[in-house]
């Protein structure tokens, strides 16, 4: 069979959004190979409805694996449950998120089933010939895009980051076949066992988040960030900051972007009062939409932004505040 | 403790440059340097060390001049360094890298734990931790953040997941790949640097390792690059001035309605 599979993903007995995300985008895939769309979850037992959304979603036969065991993800259980998979059903294509759960689970089964794997993919195509998957990434800090094939190995694995795309819009009434299996006990053993969880503070947040602000050294001072903060607020975005800002105690490590901080892929970033560098770009420059507040007409930052406002953040940001504000008032 | 630390040596991504005309990285002289994320998995093996005794043991796969990556983490308090070289194992993809490692970690014979970086600045994946695991059929417990306790075999570790952090206790042996808050990697001491001038370092090569030649290489692995090209940096970026009221009023309506456009507010 020449299935295309996504990995969904739940956390608390929902479906993530990077579920919906993923059916998207394998829609292209299973449309150009004329095969079906399949979706995995893997988890405790979810809801009929919820498993639903993905069938709504696009999906045309979601397995669902389900055991109480399966309620927290460790990965021997879950990469044996997919292999379990792979093994019984061939699928062309897997693909996955670039989550904490995908980045694990994936190459754990990609191993054990021999299969090609390729991470952080900014785009996937079928090769119009051969009816391969084509797997384009970043790489080395993001100077140089490469294509991946995987000519042989079956099936062709690979995980794309969270928000790199829409999610798929549900049709209501489409059909789908659900399937679910109970996993062999032996399959459940696992090594790893969840013991504890605490829920995010906003900070840790930022690599989640669809918007986010970045704040450079042109802020000035720590005193000033209240009016960043406003600016987020009214944005609804997480705030992320230079290392120059990090390395003066302005605001904590878990903030910064970049080479050695976080690399973030919202659907907008806002850089405010930061230069550019390279190593700064890093981590940011794969934003769908990038808005740049700069004094500096020749800052670095312009080079990777849609849209460049050349003026003083402290004259620009107030009244960016404001017409949001009021925006939202009129909506 | 007995822990083993695999080390990837990596173009200082800086100095990278490409060949404009072939779309192909140019590595020659550009400076090689330990891989900045392992320097916080060898700060991690340093600090289990610390608490609970024990050895600490690198290796790394790449070619003879990996040596100089593993002699540094000889300074900063490795005790043995393994070094896996062989012609035969270059174009391997991660799966590829995974075995050899894996294979080569076989040789080393009892220990408890093997700690990963998160990912390496050039390969830039993240998957070789995983996929040392899967072959060596260990579990693993990855973006660890923070090693709490060892007790009755079993480690306790933090992990930084997208909706907070999860505590997770991990059978022993087992893999770890660790994240930058783990803690802040320590300097090389002098004392260090003279035992890693002393240190032999062993080299395994595939005859060593009894490989199987069709899972090394660029034969045994199931990715291949097929096209390298220069990401479009630039975009076309609308630039509006505020230099004054009016060009602050201005740009702020533009902006507003880009924010709309591209339907962010
Ligand atoms: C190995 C390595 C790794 C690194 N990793 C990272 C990383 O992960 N993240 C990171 O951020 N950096 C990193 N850096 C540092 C990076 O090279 C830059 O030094 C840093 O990003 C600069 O931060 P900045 O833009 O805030 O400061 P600056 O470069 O000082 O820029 C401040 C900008 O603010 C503008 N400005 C000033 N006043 C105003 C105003 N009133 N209104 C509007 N604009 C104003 C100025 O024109 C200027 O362009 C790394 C460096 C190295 C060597
Ligand atoms: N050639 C190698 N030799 C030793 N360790 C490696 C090698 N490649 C990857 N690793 C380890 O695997 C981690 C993830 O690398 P990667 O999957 O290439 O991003 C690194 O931080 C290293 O700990």
């Amino acid at each position: 069979m020449s299935d295309v599979w996504i990995l969904s993903e739940q956390f608390n007995g929902q479906l993530e959004t990077v579920a919906f995300e993923l059916l998207k985008r394998a829609a292209v895939l299973a449309e150009k190979k004329k095969s079906r769309l399949c979706a995995v979850q893997i988890g405790a037992e979810l809801p009929e409805s919820e498993l639903n959304r993905l069938i709504e979603c696009g999906a045309d036969v979601v397995f669902a694996v389900e055991a109480p065991e399966l309620k927290d993800f460790n990965p021997e259980p879950y990469a044996a449950c997919l292999v379990d998979l792979i093994e019984q059903y061939q699928p062309e294509i897997i693909i996955a998120a670039a989550t904490t759960t995908g980045r694990t689970v994936m190459p754990y089964a990609a191993m054990s089933a021999h299969a090609g794997l390729t991470a952080d993919c900014t785009e996937l195509d079928i090769e119009a010939d051969t009816g391969l998957l084509l797997q384009t990434r970043p790489a080395i800090g993001g100077n140089i895009m490469a294509t991946i094939k995987t000519p042989e190995c079956r099936p062709q694995m690979a995980t794309v980051r969270p928000h790199s795309g829409r999610p798929a819009v549900p049709q209501s009434g489409r059909s789908g076949e659900l399937i679910r299996i109970k996993p062999n006990a032996t399959r459940l053993k696992s090594q790893t066992k969840v013991i504890g969880f605490e829920a995010a503070t906003d900070e840790l947040l930022l690599q989640d988040a669809e918007k986010v602000v970045i704040v450079g050294r042109g802020i000035k001072r720590a005193e000033n960030l209240p009016l960043i903060y406003e600016l987020c607020d009214a944005l609804g975005a997480a705030l992320g900051a230079t290392r120059d800002v990090v390395d003066r105690g302005w605001l904590s490590y878990p903030h910064q972007v970049g080479l050695s901080g976080k690399t973030i892929n919202p659907k907008l970033c806002v850089s405010i009062g930061v230069s550019g560098a390279i190593q700064q770009l890093a981590g940011m420059q794969t934003a769908d939409n990038i808005i740049a507040i700069n004094t500096d007409p020749e800052a670095q930052i312009f080079k990777v932004a849609d849209i460049g406002i050349v003026g003083d953040l402290f004259e620009v940001i107030p009244a960016l505040i404001e017409k949001i504000k009021n925006g939202e008032l009129s909506c | 403790m007995r822990i083993v630390v695999p080390i990837k040596q990596v173009p200082e991504t800086r100095s990278v440059k490409m060949d404009e005309k072939t779309g192909t990285v140019i590595r020659d002289g550009v400076e090689s340097i330990v891989n900045p994320l392992d320097l916080y998995s060898i700060e991690a093996a340093l600090i289990l060390k610390e608490r609970f005794g024990g050895e600490i043991i690198a290796i790394s796969m790449g070619p003879p001049q990996a040596a100089t990556a593993l002699k540094e983490a000889l300074a900063m308090g490795i005790d043995q360094a393994i070094l896996v070289s062989d012609r035969a194992f270059a174009g391997s993809d991660t799966w590829g890298t995974a075995y050899v490692l894996g294979e080569a970690i076989k040789t080393i014979g009892d220990y408890d734990l093997i700690i990963c970086g998160e990912r390496a600045t050039d390969g830039d994946t993240g998957q070789v931790g995983p996929e040392v695991a899967a072959h060596l059929k260990l579990p693993v417990t990855t973006y660890v953040n923070g090693v709490n306790d060892w007790t009755d075999g079993a480690l306790t570790v933090t992990r930084l997941v997208e909706h907070g952090e999860e505590k997770v206790s991990m059978q022993l042996p087992g893999v770890l790949t660790v994240v930058k808050e783990v803690s802040d990697p320590r300097l090389p001491t002098l004392d260090g640097k003279i035992r890693a001038r002393e240190t032999i370092m062993p080299i395994l090569s595939f005859d060593d390792l009894k490989l199987d030649l069709k899972l090394i290489g660029l034969k045994g692995s199931p990715t291949r690059v097929v096209k390298i090209f220069r990401p479009k940096v630039t975009r076309e970026c609308e630039i509006h001035t505020a230099e004054d009221e009016a060009g602050v009023a201005l740009s702020v309506e533009r902006l507003y309605n880009f924010l709309q456009e591209r339907e962010v507010v």
